[in-house]
């Protein structure tokens, strides 16, 4: 438009003045729809398709069509806000190049690893996948069968993907994305607490005096939970905020007191907090000894990388990651006393005074406190001890699982904690916190499927990055990538990743409404329907499940993952996937599909279809003939209740703004393992921490340990990759939305002044950001939102076209599997 | 309305050449990168620039937060200040005839009128954002309820 506001009154000025003379104006020229069948929209809520603080949007139908987005006024979460990409999810699902047909790589007609892609039927797509599905179980057995899924996978897709998987298919080699996200956080949990994810709920930030942000982003990462952060510190003007983290960025913006450290000292500096408390006499001794142990954790457990990698050869607990000795108050006291202020300022880089006043927030019994991190403790190749380490300082203090007080792992996806953690998608678990290596898990779980005892494998499967690995190494043929883009996503793609999806071993199924970066390495692209296309349940960081209903139609030719896993089923006979002596056990199951002894169990079709509203669309239910998603719901929810992971009665998340779990006689539970507001603390005993059998939650001594490769002469800078506001993950969907993309078009990478100067760069210039893995190019900035010490670079991972990923070292906690992207050597060199 | 004849051209040419070669078989589908191999680094292009003619942008539905029209670059919005407020709050907007803030700002979580900007709405680029000056990568087929609505009401005529 090129008219400007003076032309524009001067064209109104005529309508205007030929009303006054009693002229009337052509009907063309009435500017307003007033006749209410017109103009009436059709609203339902729905949770935010992006990150985990799991916001309530209200969405507009018009025609069949989403028009209108915004805050739902009526969740607890949000209460009518949104951020910039909740308020454009409308378009999200409207990318001129949705796909809407499967393409499978073929050269004369036929399947080619070097073919070019060809849309086929679902027919054929299914044809082709059971095919290669039982030409691999024949020559590898089910190790050779593998799927990487999503912590954005609704609840029940994320369910009927772990059971073809595990009881179909017996084989552990799922994993989520998840894995990339929340690993560590889950191993904290279960190190420290017994029992996966948080005890308090975001309640807690209009209940506290300071909060501390630990290796997280909050303005750009979580903005919404950021709106009610900066509503109490404003309004609230005693709340102090503290910003821990490896540069300045947005969230400093907000901070009392902002602190740049070295990457990987955020260990020393949990360690000197938890120093300062003894020193300055303030642990709460009467709830330490009533509620905690003491141990020593194993230390020099490797960095996760291939097992010849000489890190790897020289660590002495790499294989006994995970063990640890108890210790007492005295000796743990002992430990923690090397982290003196001093010491930890000089190896942190942050002045003693910092230190002190943040440890001050901890120390002092007036002071309620919460800390927030995400993924700057999770994405490190000492995760789980950065999560236990912080949970120490929490305990030694008694400030948790009471309001405002509150130790609080956030998460970066819309079902992390709903589907991955809850119902238990990763290659070692089961629902409900089990895991595939104890027999009473199995068994239990063997029991609630409906399956003989011993389908379920009892050795954990691969994990994210050992996938890529057995896919390069030609281990895994079959693999199956839903609800994910782990070709932009996983570090080091070029030596692993790459390599692994067009090894001519491998046939690779990429499941996407998009053209992802991952779909242009597979073999075949399956066209799939998306967030309010399909009706959903996903579980936010916070405890809270939310459900949501189908509102409009996908393009014709996308299908849900929920029905591509179910239909998939069909494609195979119980006797093709399970051995003899499985189907002596349970002769029935002789000569049933798959699909009948998964889902056709009486208990995932026990909902008739008549309970789906009549005014409601729901693809799936009205394809399979029952109510799919209720089914998978209930069968998934008799895992956890009774057992501190009760979930309400389907139909119930429908009516609220989600519950937060367990939901215990109808009511959800804000704290857990708190006696008056959690059901499931006996009388009498204050604080109870049940996950473990007696009640205790362990504080664990463990020092720091440096990075897996820090900066040398030749790659002398630090690189730490991460997310933008306006960008979701790998932009898949955020850069289909022309204002997102505008916002923020390319990823740049953000240098101190003084380093581009040094290297004779400017702002603009053309660079590559080279590690010993690889390169990538991008454009220099300076004066961004994002403002690095010297030393270190910071690339987002969004950008299709940039991909960082090519650079980044696929070295992980080997405790939790999960890949430190914080870190890495690289030189920036111009081009 | 040249330049919009123009630009309409332009995007139905585009829209038919991407639905031809969805149906043509080819060797790359990941229309963000463009054609080219996941292991060939495309030139990056320079940095565009930020749109800065203060001409207020359509919404694509009323509660869609608007683009912001101009430069934001050494704006600070931080616990001392907040730049955009100089000319966005109510008693600036006579001065600077620039917008006032959405009276939705003024309120807090439960819903009261608050007598200023409520603090949860403290940091404006929590959802308004300049634009560069660069074409989209791929095209949006987001309808805008008024083009349903119109087509609707004409139809009603017929």
């Amino acid at each position: 438009m090129t008219i400007n506001r003076r032309e524009f009154i001067k064209a109104n000025a005529v309508a205007a003045a030929a009303t006054v003379a009693g002229v009337s104006v052509p009907a063309k020229a009435t500017n307003l729809i007033t006749s209410s069948d017109v103009t009436k929209l059709k609203w339902d809520k729905a949770p935010c398709r992006f990150c985990g603080t799991g916001c309530s949007v209200n969405v507009g139908v018009m025609d069949g069509k989403v028009v209108a987005t915004h805050g739902d006024i009526k969740s607890p979460v949000n209460k009518g806000l949104n951020c910039i990409k909740g308020y454009f999810l409308s378009k999200i699902m409207y990318g001129k190049d949705r796909l809407t047909t499967p393409l499978l790589r073929m050269k004369n007609g036929k399947f080619d690893k070097e073919g070019d892609f060809t849309p086929v039927s679902w027919d054929a797509a299914f044809d082709i996948m059971a095919e290669k599905t039982k030409k691999t179980l024949k020559e590898k057995g089910p190790e050779g069968i593998g799927m990487f899924g999503s912590g954005q996978w609704t609840v029940f897709e994320g369910y009927a993907a772990s059971k073809l998987m595990k009881a179909g298919f017996r084989t552990n080699n799922i994993d989520p994305n998840a894995r990339h996200c929340m690993a560590s956080a889950v191993g904290g949990f279960m190190r420290t607490f017994g029992i996966d994810e948080p005890m308090g709920c975001y309640d807690d930030i209009e209940a506290t005096d300071a909060m501390v942000l630990w290796g997280s982003n909050m303005a750009e990462m979580h903005p919404i939970l950021w709106t009610r952060i900066t509503d109490r510190r404003l309004s609230a003007p005693h709340v102090k905020v503290a910003v821990l983290s490896t540069f300045t960025h947005r969230s400093s913006d907000l901070a009392d007191n902002s602190m740049i450290f070295t990457p990987q000292t955020d260990l020393a500096i949990l360690n000197f907090i938890a120093h300062y408390i003894i020193k300055t006499n303030r642990v709460n001794k009467d709830f330490v000894n009533k509620h905690t142990n003491f141990r020593l954790g194993n230390t020099d457990i490797g960095y996760g990388l291939r097992p010849e990698h000489p890190l790897e050869k020289k660590a002495k607990n790499n294989k006994k990651a995970g063990g640890s000795a108890p210790i007492d108050f005295d000796q743990y006291a002992k430990f923690v006393s090397t982290y003196t202020a001093e010491y930890t300022s000089k190896i942190s880089g942050v002045p003693v005074e910092n230190l002190n006043a943040l440890a001050e927030l901890y120390a002092d019994p007036k002071i309620k406190v919460c800390s927030f991190w995400t993924m700057g403790f999770n994405q490190h190749t000492r995760g789980v001890w950065a999560n236990n380490l912080v949970y120490n300082i929490h305990l030694l203090t008694g400030k948790i699982s009471t309001p405002g007080n509150s130790p609080f792992s956030l998460t970066g996806q819309p079902s992390a904690c709903g589907t991955a953690r809850e119902v238990g998608t990763f290659s070692h678990r089961l629902p409900a916190d089990m895991v595939v290596k104890n027999k009473k898990h199995r068994d239990l779980s063997e029991k609630l499927w409906k399956i003989p005892n011993g389908t379920i494998p009892p050795k954990p499967g691969y994990h994210a990055v050992l996938q890529n690995r057995k896919l390069k190494d030609g281990e895994l043929n079959f693999y199956w990538s839903m609800c994910n883009n782990n070709m932009q996503a996983a570090a080091n793609i070029n030596e692993e990743a790459y390599p692994g999806y067009r090894n001519p071993k491998n046939f690779i199924v990429v499941s996407d409404p998009y053209p992802t970066v991952t779909a242009q390495a597979a073999d075949l692209i399956l066209p799939t329907a998306m967030w309010v296309e399909k009706e959903g349940v996903y579980g936010n960081a916070e405890r809270r499940t939310q459900a949501w209903y189908q509102m409009v139609e996908a393009p014709q030719g996308a299908k849900s993952d929920l029905w591509q896993l179910v239909e998939f089923s069909k494609r195979f006979s119980i006797e093709e996937v399970w051995p003899q002596e499985l189907l002596d056990k349970n002769p029935s199951y002789k000569g049933k599909s798959m699909y009948e002894v998964l889902f056709e169990n009486g208990q995932v079709d026990k909902f008739s279809i008549n309970q789906v509203p009549t005014d409601r669309l729901n693809d799936e239910a009205r394809h399979f003939g029952f109510y799919i998603q209720k089914g998978l719901f209930e069968e998934y929810a008799s895992f956890g209740r009774g057992k501190a992971h009760d979930l309400a009665d389907y139909d119930r998340y429908h009516e609220t703004r989600g519950l937060r779990w367990p939901v215990v006689d109808g009511k959800e539970t804000l704290w857990r393992f708190k006696e008056g507001s959690d059901p499931y603390v006996e009388e009498g005993k204050d604080f109870q921490f049940y996950g473990k059998k007696d009640g205790r939650a362990i504080i664990f001594a463990l020092p720091y340990e440096p990075a897996a490769e820090s900066p040398d002469a030749e790659y002398d800078m630090w690189l730490s990759t991460g997310r933008v506001l306006e960008h979701w993950h790998s932009g898949s969907m955020t850069q289909r939305v022309p204002e997102l993309y505008k916002a923020v078009p390319d990823a740049l990478v953000y240098m101190h002044p003084d380093d581009a100067k040094e290297r004779g760069m400017r702002r603009g210039d053309l660079v590559k950001i080279v590690s010993r893995r690889g390169e990538v190019q991008t454009r220099v900035e300076t004066r961004g939102r994002n403002k690095p010490p010297i030393g270190l670079v910071f690339m987002p991972w969004f950008d299709a076209s940039r991909l960082v990923n090519k650079v980044t070292l696929d070295a992980t906690d080997p405790l939790s599997k999960e890949t430190d992207y914080k870190k890495c050597a690289v030189k920036v060199v111009k081009v | 309305m040249k330049t919009i004849t123009n630009n309409l051209v332009k995007t139905l040419l585009v829209s038919i050449l991407l639905t031809t070669s969805v149906f043509a078989a080819e060797k790359h589908v990941a229309t963000l990168r463009g054609e080219v191999n996941i292991d060939t680094q495309v030139k990056p292009a320079a940095i565009p620039k930020v749109v800065n003619e203060d001409i207020k942008q359509t919404r694509n539905y009323p509660m869609q937060p608007p683009v912001i029209p101009h430069k934001t670059r050494n704006y600070e919005v931080n616990l001392n200040s907040n730049k955009c407020m100089s000319c966005h709050s109510r008693t600036r907007t006579e001065e600077s005839q620039a917008p006032m803030v959405s009276v939705t700002h003024f309120m807090d979580r439960d819903g009261n009128f608050l007598a200023e900007i409520s603090p949860r709405r403290y940091f404006c680029n929590q959802c308004h954002a300049t634009q560069a000056d660069t074409k989209p990568l791929v095209d949006n087929d987001f309808i805008d309820m008024h083009t349903l609505m119109k087509s609707k009401e004409s139809a009603k005529k017929h």
